[in-house]
């Protein structure tokens, strides 16, 4: 294996781990400050690929189109935080289970509804497609596609600015202060209803910038959010809940784990087994990985790597 | 009980006896007239995927069924559609309630093999007819075959076959394959590697209804492969073929009709123009059956049709011929009838083998531009009157 083409599959990785960390970000801020298990996360993913599509269509403006998914979910997700979630503070995590379970089955009905069950595709638009080589000299075969590269440099750009805004701002210390202790930040006047409405929304945001963002690449259908909760979940759970810097570091080994294994486990099974065997062996091992992963942190290190409560 | 509780339920139960008698008179002249137009009604099921990313093809395949229908004299047919949503646990579901809550007498429409595995051979079993328009797994054509279980389109490695057969004859002496690790997906491969002569580059199973290809990709690039020969049915060829055209990679690829079909070409794009892919139909085949399906579909649904709606029309008419000869009650008879194939399909000339699989030539097409549309034509015949190589393990 070339330098070059290990090169690639860490890109390959790291792309799909900033996807993940931008579901992930929303879901482990839910869950830290206001202890509620968000099943319909998924949901607003699949809002935001909606949402991007039929404006980009009909637009023509892919720009257009990432803003519309933004704001489409974020709005959809004030909406659901008023009607529904509101309401489930105060319930068991069962109760939340149950009624954001009843959420996802709503919106893709509502979804095929409106849409129809056919999925939607969209093209790359034409100044963000193409490759450029990621190696010189002979070995020209090696290049990695732009849009790959933005996907990866949004999710930085998201990681540093929810830093800088859980960190240095007012709302930002807000937060961490409802993660620490709700009664009290509640009791020093702080209106914590608008705070819980404003991390709903802005995690919504995330997630239909997620869904967008995926769009050009995959198809948009219903019940296209499902899967990637599965895995957001495991990384907030390997993260540490509500930790946003927990769900980042998780989300990049999450997409590595799964990535490499892909990659590597065809080579590493060959060493031990027969040859015929090893193509269905390792593609049934390599979509169990990150789970493996998951039960040896959670062994190790029960409350996740960077626990927010620690 | 108080009086007046008493008047009460008095003044209920006879509301509710006059209601009742209206109500059963009124279901008694229903059901005398069902059970008199049940006579001769002959039910068929259809569990097909008409939601998510393999909807294309079972809506391809009941377009192509109802279409035939449709033109058909007969119109003592009653057909029940229900979509399986690509679940196997849905689609035995709806197997079960078609069989003992609606009596069905034939099952068709299964679009995905490991759906067709769970619900066929118990459906056969119970004595019901299952003419499949799509799927075909190995295990149902060799040991697993049944005198009440039809294939009317293809046994799933056929298509790869001529893939294969195809390759060598094109000079390809590197291919690196492809396929979801499935039934069909391994029966793929397995076809492929049957005919095909030269070197596997690569080998790679990736998940059923994955989305994203880029590490499968980068192991293409990087495997010095001359082709890719890929199996990815639905929504999956289309993100693969997508973010192929994205990767920069030169290396040509190819594969069965499946990616390269009328239904799902528009949404490929040109990265598709000039991939050879294998099929059993193509809208050029030069026979009477097939301009008459290819102008009335395309009067009918306003597109052209594809090979799925070729599979699902193909599967309506041999029903239709079969009883045409018998009614199904009379089950043999009725075998007997369906095994003949006596109808003329769009594909050409064509019958079943032993194990009821079709025995056909299979064609190699080239995806060209017609003005603006994205379409197939044929370039050669890749096998000539070929059977499945499970044939010969089938008991029948």
């Amino acid at each position: 294996m070339t330098a070059a083409l290990f090169l690639e599959q860490l890109l390959n990785g790291l792309q799909l781990g900033m996807t993940l960390f931008l579901m992930s970000a929303g879901l482990t801020l839910v869950f830290g400050v206001m202890g509620l298990i968000n099943l319909a996360h998924g949901s607003l993913y699949m809002i935001g690929a909606f949402c991007c599509a039929t404006i980009t269509n009909m637009t023509g403006s892919f720009l257009l189109g990432l803003l519309a998914g933004f704001v489409g979910a974020a709005i959809a997700g004030l909406i659901i935080e008023v009607v529904v979630i509101r309401k489930l503070y105060d319930r068991d995590h069962l109760d939340q289970v149950l009624a954001t379970f009843a959420l996802i089955l709503i919106i893709s009905e509502g979804t095929s509804w409106i849409f129809g069950s056919s999925p939607l595709y969209l093209s790359i638009p034409s100044w963000l497609s193409g490759s450029i080589p990621l190696s010189f000299g002979e070995d020209s075969n090696s290049s990695y596609p732009i849009y790959r590269l933005v996907i990866i440099a949004i999710g930085l750009i998201i990681a540093y600015s929810l830093y800088l805004l859980i960190t240095k701002t007012r709302l930002g210390m807000r937060i961490r202060a409802g993660e620490s202790d709700r009664e009290m930040i509640a009791a020093l006047g702080v209106n914590i209803r608008v705070i819980y409405s404003l991390i709903f929304a802005l995690g919504a945001a995330l997630a239909g910038l997620a869904g967008s963002l995926v769009s050009t690449l995959y198809s948009v259908e219903v019940g296209m959010g499902e899967p990637v909760l599965i895995l957001a979940l495991v990384v907030i759970v390997i993260g540490g809940i509500g930790s946003v810097k927990g769900a980042l570091v998780a989300s990049i080994l999450v997409g590595l784990v799964d990535t490499l294994g892909r990659v590597f486990l065809p080579n590493i099974l060959a060493l031990f087994i027969d040859n015929s065997q090893v193509a269905t062996l390792s593609a049934s091992l390599a979509s169990v990985l990150v789970y493996i992963l998951m039960a040896v942190i959670l062994a190790i290190r029960p409350q996740g790597l960077f626990p927010a409560n620690a | 009980m108080t009086l007046f509780a008493k008047q009460a339920t008095n003044l209920f139960k006879t509301n509710l006896s006059i209601k009742t008698i209206a109500m059963t008179s009124l279901a008694l002249i229903f059901t005398s007239a069902t059970t008199m137009a049940q006579a001769d009604t002959t039910k068929i099921g259809m569990i097909t995927t008409l939601s998510g990313g393999g909807s294309s093809l079972g809506k391809d395949v009941r377009d192509g069924f109802q279409l035939a229908l449709k033109m058909s004299d007969n119109k003592d047919i009653e057909l029940l559609i229900e979509d399986d949503g690509r679940k196997p646990a849905k689609a035995v579901q709806i197997a079960d309630k078609f069989i003992q809550k609606d009596k069905v007498d034939i099952l068709t429409g299964i679009i995905f093999s490991n759906l067709a595995m769970a619900v066929i051979p118990s459906a056969v079993k119970k004595g019901v007819f299952y003419v499949s328009p799509n799927a075909g797994p190995s295990a149902l054509a060799g040991k697993g075959c049944h005198e009440n279980s039809f294939n009317v389109a293809w046994q799933n490695d056929n298509l790869h076959e001529a893939m294969g057969n195809y390759a060598n004859s094109a000079d390809l002496k590197k291919t690196f394959i492809l396929a979801p690790n499935y039934p069909a997906g391994k029966d793929a491969l397995t076809g492929y590697k049957r005919f095909y002569k030269g070197e596997v580059a690569g080998e790679i199973y990736t998940k059923l209804g994955q989305k994203d290809y880029a590490v499968e990709i980068s192991k293409i690039k990087a495997s010095g492969a001359d082709s890719v020969f890929f199996f990815l049915p639905g929504g999956m060829g289309i993100a693969f073929m997508k973010q192929y055209s994205q990767s920069g990679s030169k290396i040509p690829v190819m594969g069965p009709a499946f990616s390269f079909d009328q239904g799902i070409l528009g949404a490929v794009g040109d990265a598709a123009l000039g991939v050879k892919n294998s099929s059993q139909w193509n809208k050029d085949i030069d026979n009477e059956a097939n301009k008459t399906f290819v102008a009335a579909y395309q009067k009918e649904y306003n597109k052209l049709p594809s090979l799925y709606s070729s599979q699902g029309y193909d599967a309506a008419n041999l029903i239709l011929s079969a009883l045409k000869k018998s009614p199904v009650s009379d089950k043999d008879a009725f075998r007997k009838a369906l095994k003949a194939a006596d109808f003329a399909s769009p594909r050409g000339d064509f019958k079943f083998g032993n194990n009821n699989f079709p025995i056909q030539d299979i064609y190699v097409r080239e995806v060209v531009k017609e003005g603006d549309v994205l379409t197939n034509k044929i370039i050669s015949k890749g096998l000539e009157n070929h059977q499945d190589a499970y044939a010969k393990d089938c008991a029948m």
